[in-house]
């Protein structure tokens, strides 16, 4: 907090005298978006408005939510930090991208409550009740096209006038920017980089995040909630998407362009992006803890017979627990979608949950790998 | 005036190009879809739920038009670009200097950064909507291919300007090619690849050097995504989004409930 205070007062361009309840805004601001923070009340942002989605739903919520961001983007604009962050040309897709995720997001939910709502009573959905009727694509359709295509054009057009496209120095291989960020896409990857080595973060993960969108109808046996706009007829699928798609993707991609500064380190919106800011690299791997801390011995020499309790962990973790849950909590499941869905299913589940789990583990005791052998460049 | 619109519509030319009348009848609205190689990717009847803009958020029609957008935009770029790494800044950069109230390089930056956010949020809305469940299941696969290709466009595109912001993004993104296990020079396993005491993976040719066709992001690299951002990766997503609106049809129209 003291940081933000002390860069508000002396760095970054103007310098800017704030009253308490700014100073006070702007510090709260700072300390919320902090990733550990920030990630945690993303959680508990998607658990609470899942769970309360009658509240949520309604238009005054929505309505209030866009009325107070405009109030906090225009406080905030005054701040030149936050001003130069959330002003550079290239960076006005990704506000426009949370704007519009969380106007989407409202929407489907809004359509998902009044839904089940109608299906309860046992009236059609929304979507059922219209799908009776069918319409000629000329005009019906063809007008609405033409319609959205000229206003966007419009809007396209106003945009490309007002904001020119930037172009930085000429490429220079010897000059390295600090930060270098990958373009803003997949930041929410290079967010991972943090927790995981690229061999996983930049390569194996992405892998399956397209292989496991490749197999989501195949694994997805419910038949319920095609064509309508549902929560309570597929739960599982819609809570899992959202927290995929809103939390490890599109939070990530913000927290990247707009909260990671110089060396990849944190930045508060409010804060001064200070080259010379340094995080304390405490990192420890999993057999430190097991030989040194737990043992009170040397790590032993051989990278195996070192890293074995990481080795055993993981195994564990892959092979032992699918048989383990198809046995038990989820036998159900394997009996209605046989023995290859359910595995393919559990592996991919698996290895998502080993994002939030590792996240936890650096956070609360500074886990670093649980396998290291960088003699194999096998860092997991 | 009305005498002179009628002259033109009983004209030979414009018989011969549309063979309906004016689209006022049912007939006539059936014909003028199917009679139009263009409109007839719509069925000539829609679902009326389907295509309510709370519904379908209009972000795949968006996305596809973005498409368009991009392909005559970069098209008119590709006349005043050279794609080596001593003329590309400047041309980039001239563009702007000389070109008063130009809008092209800007219509296609926004529009692909647009084009990213709007296929995330297509498929945003057909997962909500269950539409990749049967019979739609193959089509949400062709989807997830499409976006891939858009990502592979939009990073091709990102090093062309060749500026500081393109050159080291693209360095930031392969990087992460080199610890690809097995074929990346860092990555795990790549140890693995030898024989007689001879490494196969090294930094001269192994995935990233692939990619780069070099050791770094350099004039090899420039010409590589260039060819693959304005040929390779528009023709193919192309190709694909031929079969992703065939598919839409055939599998049951724009979704809806069964």
């Amino acid at each position: 907090m003291h940081l933000a205070l002390a860069t508000l007062l002396g760095g970054g361009g103007a310098p800017v005298h704030d009253g308490p309840i700014a100073a006070g805004l702007k510090n709260f601001s700072n300390w919320l978006t902090e990733p550990t923070r920030y990630s945690v009340a993303s959680i508990l942002a998607v658990v609470g408005i899942l769970y309360f989605r009658k509240f949520f739903a309604q238009v005054w919520v929505i309505t209030a939510f866009f009325a107070l961001s405009t109030a906090y983007f225009v406080f905030a604009f005054q701040d030149p930090n936050f001003n130069a962050i959330i002003t550079k040309p290239d960076n006005v897709p990704i506000v426009i991208l949370f704007a519009s995720v969380i106007f989407f997001t409202w929407l489907a939910l809004r359509r998902a409550v009044i839904n089940d709502e109608r299906t309860k009573r046992g009236e059609p959905t929304l979507e059922g009740e219209l799908a009776k009727q069918k319409v000629f694509t000329w005009p019906d359709l063809v007008y609405t096209e033409l319609i959205c295509l000229i206003l966007f054009t419009a809007g396209m057009l106003v945009w490309s006038i007002l904001i020119t496209a930037p172009i930085e120095e000429p490429a220079a291989t010897a000059r390295t920017p600090n930060p270098s960020k990958a373009p803003w896409y997949f930041l929410g990857l290079q967010e991972l980089l943090v927790y995981f080595d690229p061999w996983l973060a930049g390569v194996v993960l992405p892998s399956f995040i397209v292989v496991g969108l490749c197999a989501i109808p195949y694994l997805d046996l419910n038949p319920k909630g095609n064509g309508y706009y549902t929560f309570e007829e597929r739960p599982f699928a819609i809570a899992f998407f959202w927290v995929g798609f809103l939390l490890f993707w599109v939070s990530f991609v913000i927290l990247g362009t707009f909260l990671r500064g110089p060396n990849w380190s944190f930045f508060g919106p409010f804060e001064y992006w200070d080259l010379h800011k340094l995080e304390p690299m405490v990192n420890v791997d999993l057999s430190t803890y097991f030989w040194v801390e737990l043992l009170d011995k040397p790590r032993p020499d051989n990278a195996f017979v070192r890293e074995a309790p990481g080795i055993v962990a993981l195994l564990g973790y892959f092979l032992v627990l699918p048989p383990l849950f198809g046995k038990t909590v989820m036998k159900k499941m394997v009996e209605e979608m046989g023995m290859v869905r359910f595995n393919v299913f559990m592996h991919l589940f698996l290895w998502f949950v080993l994002i939030p789990v590792k996240m936890g583990l650096r956070w609360t005791v500074n886990l670093k790998y649980f396998i290291g052998m960088p003699e194999y460049f096998f860092n997991v | 005036m009305t005498k002179l619109f009628t002259y033109i519509r009983e004209s030979q030319i414009w018989k011969s190009i549309f063979r309906h009348g004016y689209p006022d009848t049912p007939r006539n609205r059936t014909l003028a879809v199917l009679s139009n190689v263009f409109l007839h990717l719509h069925p000539v009847k829609v679902r009326r739920s389907g295509i309510r803009l709370s519904y379908t958020w209009c972000m795949g029609g968006l996305t596809f038009f973005l498409f368009l957008i991009l392909t005559l935009t970069g098209l008119l770029l590709m006349f005043y670009y050279r794609p080596t790494a001593d003329k590309a800044y400047e041309d980039i950069f001239a563009l702007r200097e000389h070109v008063p109230i130009g809008v092209m390089r800007e219509m296609h930056r926004w529009g692909a950064h647009l084009m990213v956010i709007s296929v995330w949020l297509h498929m945003y809305r057909v997962f909500l909507t269950g539409s990749y469940k049967p019979p739609r299941e193959f089509n949400w696969n062709v989807g997830v291919i499409l976006l891939v290709l858009t990502l592979l466009l939009s990073f091709t595109g990102y090093l062309l300007p060749w500026d500081q912001l393109a050159v080291w993004a693209i360095t930031v993104g392969t990087n992460m090619a080199r610890a690809t296990p097995f074929l990346g020079h860092e990555g795990p396993g790549a140890a693995l690849v030898s024989f007689g005491g001879i490494d196969f993976i090294h930094a001269g040719d192994d995935v990233r050097f692939g990619l780069l066709a070099g050791r770094f992001v350099g004039e090899g690299a420039l010409l590589r995504f260039y060819v693959l951002h304005c040929v390779g990766f528009p023709l193919i997503a192309a190709t694909l989004m031929a079969v992703h609106f065939w598919r839409v049809r055939k599998d049951g129209g724009i979704s809806g409930p069964l």
